[in-house]
């Protein structure tokens, strides 16, 4: 065992003497309360730790003890529908031990439940080979999800013994192998390591998110990640909750990193009460909570975003797809930014490390969409989101510009559709998906032939408002052209009644893909029309009186199959409505 | 934070004094041993007098102490350092309602000692988030900019970006004067002045003591000329006396701070002291860190009847909102009420900005049972139509009025009205009915198709719209 004393304390940064044979990113137990930490530098007999918890109080001379191994996950039964800090431990769990409205130090908890016993039903046979990642029985982990007993990575033999079926708890052993390995419901995994898979595959199928103007224009892949960079006010978290509560994928990993508090509760309070669209259970049986609010410590926070995509993998190893939303990457960044300063590292840009790039690269090659390691070709993904808080809104400083190089997809947040309550205040200029290539195909066969026309026509129409725009401001709107004030009066209606999306509106809150085409193709049924009618000298006031665009308007608040039933009515009608009006 | 009551260490203080540098507010003093990090110290003065500092860093032998009260005096020979064995600690009891107390939580008004009935470390702890309560009920500020477009609701956090110059602190003081909650409770308010001027203070006092408030205030008071260091301390012991009175004696508080700002130079000025590396605008990297400190301790738990609202006030340097101190604050609250140096020039109070306030935990405390069914699709129409105004002002400059459609200038003419009645509502209160039938009001003036977002209520609150429409119907 090794067995140090502190010899300097700097906020969360510490030093410990005596610390010969420890490795780096070793856990370590500092002091006399038995705060945890991660060795981050070595220096002889000397290691600068990190400390996950406050430190005042703490006295020079006081024991560090090393654990010996790195920051680990314990991952089985129990992890769906929990809320753990950044290091893992259950916050409830916490709550109810310490008797405390507050988050004590030094606290210790099984991430998960010892007591609770799980309905095992054994896949395996005694006799069998198995190697990481085979199968060896499942257990109902909720109403909604199976969960698979996989060999550990590492572990290979033939199975000597088994349990039979029945109820256990995560510590009972599940499988002996002839060479005495004990197999149980629950594994251990550093954090900090991505889990191993047999190989990557293409990403082809988009990541549902019943948001029109992401599925529709700037689509992800299952196994991609994305990022939405905005400054306050512009809707990050509540773009990323409206994700997590329709994005179309098995599993939900939720990281509150360095985020409020109360926004941790809103999520908290709503979640359990959430019906799940695709199950009819509750949103809250598949989904983790990993939340580490701003005030908590600085050096969890760093590790909150590797808990939260280690618990992802797991899942994604027993072939489901997960979606991981961070919650904000920018407060990780600055949590690596505060002890790198604390380290006395020599800055980078804006102050933060040089290493900064290789972090975010490292961390979002985690996603992807994977082939699992063992027998039954199991395909998961993990889908990351992660939210950006550049500082001033300002979009060149080094969190956004460094994710943007490694991420496929920048959904950009904008400040003066905020203030205008265009709601998702994402820009229709600014972003772009990397993946449109890969699914496109999905669309065409899933959706319509015409998806990609029908898009590509609508983004051009947004994209000749903008131009248009910067005219009107110079000579005002009347010195337009007819056939051009109808394509200002068309980019109004796909703002108006596509792109805004009311996220708490019952049925406004989630649009499935086919919606979203056929309002889109809907909106440019009537741009056609218009336009042919005008080119017959109609005027565009007539064109802008007929009664279909006001049922447009009301599409999206329509609920869905009604929707759909009319839409296609709609389109032959307003051909007929347009065809009837009489030139003046 | 839970440092058990004392340390565990020997009874018998030591003295050291072996100071070896003295730099801005720090002190190095060398071969101490047991000195705990965050430790609060007396320094022994060479005349005699003491001040308080603490450990900022230990480092084998070594301490770094900032001193609260500023090191002038201070000499390497024969000035002393005794550690007191505990991190920074205040007195609290119910009895410091309608005191004043100093930017460390000394009394100063010449009034009685306070019996403490606890003592407690100022830091304080997070919250566990899974305690806490959703904050939902409304907080009726009088005011219609906040409670009709940005609705403060109890258990937030809600700064005020205010300019050199702008009222910030007449709109803290109506707000204090009006806050209401339906259950009619009053608010205690706990206020952590930071250095502000003599004037701004004898400003808040004259406002407590005209409308009888003073009673429930509890005022820390760190003056401009009073220690710089001493406001690091301020907000925490603020904000421990506030989770105090409402924790563990229920009450329902509302704490101020002013100015946010202040608080920011001086941690500035210990990092740029203890030669840290500088982050944006010589701010330390760890300010965020240091602010969520301070702004999370609003909240509600679950089980509790008592909650702790915050309105931070704050000036932004240059009315520059992308300042760090704005920005970092603002990735912290739920929210912001920004002011306006054009709307202020214009004589409009309070000069409310609406459009880039934000109020983020609006929908939790409005609506039907809690202010009423209309409430959010008046504020969303309010919100564009200004919008749409202020849009066309910057084109009627360019291209005048007459080139304007008829919607178009009554868009202008709402936008000139939405300031003058809305906001421009001058120091009296409203209730959120008045607020939301002025808005009715307004938007009578557009055309009833433009009223996209308020469709569903037309007919139950449109002043105009069934006049309207029989005409309408007339005409064809």
């Amino acid at each position: 065992m090794i067995v140090g004393t502190l010899s300097k304390i700097t906020g969360p940064v510490v030093v410990a003497d005596g610390m010969t044979g420890t490795k780096m990113y070793d856990v370590v137990r500092v002091g006399d309360a038995g705060l945890m930490g991660e060795v981050i530098r070595l220096e002889g007999e000397l290691a600068t730790i990190q400390v996950y918890e406050d430190t005042s109080g703490l006295l020079i001379g006081e024991p560090v003890e090393s654990t010996e191994g790195p920051l680990k996950l314990e991952l089985g039964p129990g992890l769906l529908s929990s809320i753990y800090d950044g290091i893992q431990r259950p916050l409830p769990v916490i709550a109810e031990d310490t008797g405390s409205d507050f988050i004590a130090r030094g606290t210790v908890a099984s991430a998960l439940d010892r007591k609770k016993l799980w309905e095992y039903t054994p896949v395996a046979e005694v006799g069998q080979q198995v190697s990481a990642g085979d199968v060896i029985g499942t257990t109902p982990e909720g109403a909604t999800v199976l969960h698979r007993i996989m060999v550990p990575p590492s572990v290979k033999g033939t199975i000597a013994k088994m349990a039979p079926a029945g109820s256990y708890t995560i510590d009972e052993i599940m499988a002996v192998l002839e060479d005495g390995t004990e197999i149980k419901m629950s594994q251990w995994w550093p954090v900090r390591y991505g889990r191993p898979y047999k190989r990557k595959l293409d990403p082809t199928t988009p990541f549902m998110t019943g948001m029109r103007i992401l599925d529709t224009f700037f689509p992800v892949a299952l196994g991609g990640n994305a990022i939405i960079p905005g400054g306050f006010g512009t809707g990050k978290t509540v773009t990323q909750q409206s994700l997590a509560k329709w994005a179309d994928v098995d599993i939900i990993v939720y990281v509150g990193c360095g985020e409020r508090g109360n926004e941790m509760t809103e999520v908290l309070a709503e979640f359990p009460e959430l019906d799940d669209p695709r199950t009819g259970h509750k949103l809250m049986d598949r989904t983790v909570l990993v939340a580490n609010t701003s005030n908590m410590p600085v050096a969890a926070r760093e590790a909150s975003i590797y808990t939260g995509v280690t618990l992802a993998e797991y899942y994604r190893d027993m072939g489901y797809s997960v979606a991981m939303m961070a919650d904000s990457t920018s407060r990780w960044g600055e949590a690596l930014r505060e002890v790198s300063g604390r380290l006395e590292e020599m800055p980078g840009e804006e102050g933060y490390p040089a290493y900064l790039a290789t972090r975010l690269a490292s961390f979002y090659e985690r996603s992807g969409r994977c082939e699992a390691l063992g027998d039954g070709d199991r395909v998961g993904s993990v889908t990351m989101v992660g939210a950006v808080s550049p500082p001033g809104g300002d979009m060149s400083e080094p969190m956004t510009q460094n994710s943007l190089r490694v991420t496929g997809a920048f959904w950009a947040l904008d400040t003066s559709l905020a203030h205008r309550r265009h709601f998702p205040a994402i820009s229709w200029t600014k972003s772009y998906t990397l993946y449109l290539g890969q699914v496109k195909d999905w669309f065409e066969t899933e959706i319509a032939d015409d998806w990609r026309a029908v898009r590509e026509r609508a983004m051009f129409i947004l994209q000749k408002e903008t131009e248009l725009q910067e005219i009107v401001q110079l000579v005002g709107p009347d010195a337009l052209p007819e056939t051009e004030k109808i394509i200002l009066e068309v980019a109004r209606m796909i703002r108006e009644d596509f792109l805004q999306q009311f996220a708490f509106d019952a049925v406004d809150a989630y649009c499935p893909p086919q919606k979203s085409y056929w309002i889109l193709k809907t909106i440019l049924a009537f741009n056609d029309g218009a336009t042919q009618a005008m080119s017959r000298g109609v005027s565009l006031r007539q064109v802008l009186q007929m009664p279909a665009r006001d049922e447009i308007s009301t599409l999206k608040t329509t609920p869905h199959d009604e929707a759909l039933e009319r839409m296609p009515e709609l389109v032959q009608e307003i051909s007929e409505q347009i065809s009837g009006i009489e030139v003046l | 934070m839970t440092v058990e009551a004392t340390l565990d260490r020997s009874l018998l203080s030591t003295e050291y004094r072996t100071l070896t540098y003295v730099t801005g507010p720090l002190i190095f003093v060398e071969n101490v041993h047991h000195v705990a990090y965050n430790e609060m110290v007396a320094v022994l003065m060479p005349d005699g007098s003491e001040r308080s500092g603490q450990v900022l860093e230990v480092s084998g032998t070594t301490a770094v102490i900032q001193v609260f009260e500023g090191t002038q005096g201070i000499d390497i020979d024969i000035t002393r350092v005794r550690f007191l064995e505990e991190v920074a600690k205040i007195d609290v009891a119910p009895e410091l309602l309608g005191r004043i107390l100093n930017g460390t939580g000394r009394p100063i008004d010449g009034g009685a000692p306070i019996m403490p009935e606890k003592r407690l470390d100022i830091t304080g702890s997070p919250i566990n988030p899974y305690r806490r309560a959703q904050p939902a009920d409304f907080i009726e500020t009088g005011i219609s900019a906040i409670d009709g477009l940005n609705t403060l609701v109890r258990g937030q956090k809600l700064p005020i970006f205010s300019g050199s110059g702008l009222p910030a602190n007449e709109l803290a003081a109506q707000i204090i004067r009006q806050a209401r909650v339906k259950s009619g409770e009053e608010f205690a308010i706990v206020f952590g002045a930071m250095g502000i001027t003599h004037r701004e203070a004898a400003y808040f006092m004259n406002q407590f003591e005209s409308t009888g408030a003073l009673e429930r205030v509890v005022f820390f008071l760190n003056l401009a000329d009073d220690p710089t260091v001493e406001r690091l301390l301020t907000p925490k012991c603020a904000l421990t006396v506030a989770e105090y009175l409402a924790f563990e004696k229920d009450l329902q508080v509302l704490v101020i701070l002013s100015d946010m700002t202040n608080y920011c130079e001086a941690l500035r000025e210990v990092s740029t002291a203890r030669e840290e590396v500088p982050g944006r605008r010589g701010y330390p990297g760890y300010m965020y860190t240091d602010l969520s400190t301070i702004y999370e301790r609003a909240g509600r738990i679950k089980g509790q009847k008592g909650s702790v609202t915050q309105l931070p006030i704050l000036t932004m340097p240059d009315d520059d909102i992308t300042h760090p101190i704005p920005d970092l604050t603002g990735y912290i609250t739920e929210g912001q009420i920004v002011l306006s140096r054009h709307l202020h020039r214009r004589g409009v109070f309070p000069p409310i900005d609406v459009l880039p306030c934000l109020s983020r935990l609006m929908n939790l405390g409005i609506g039907e049972d809690k202010t009423r069914d209309d409430h959010r699709a008046v504020a969303n129409q309010l919100y564009a139509a200004y919008a749409q105004g202020r849009d066309l002002r910057r084109l009627v400059a360019i291209v005048g009025e007459e080139a304007l459609s008829d919607t178009d200038r009554r868009y202008l003419h709402f936008a000139d009205e939405f300031e003058r009645q809305i906001i421009g509502q001058g120091d009296v209160g409203r209730s959120i009915e008045e607020t939301l039938g002025i808005g009715w009001e307004l938007m009578s003036g557009l055309p009833l198709g433009e009223l996209k977002r308020v469709r569903d209520f037309i007919d139950q609150y449109h002043p105009t719209a069934a006049t309207e429409k029989a005409a309408e119907s007339g005409d064809l």
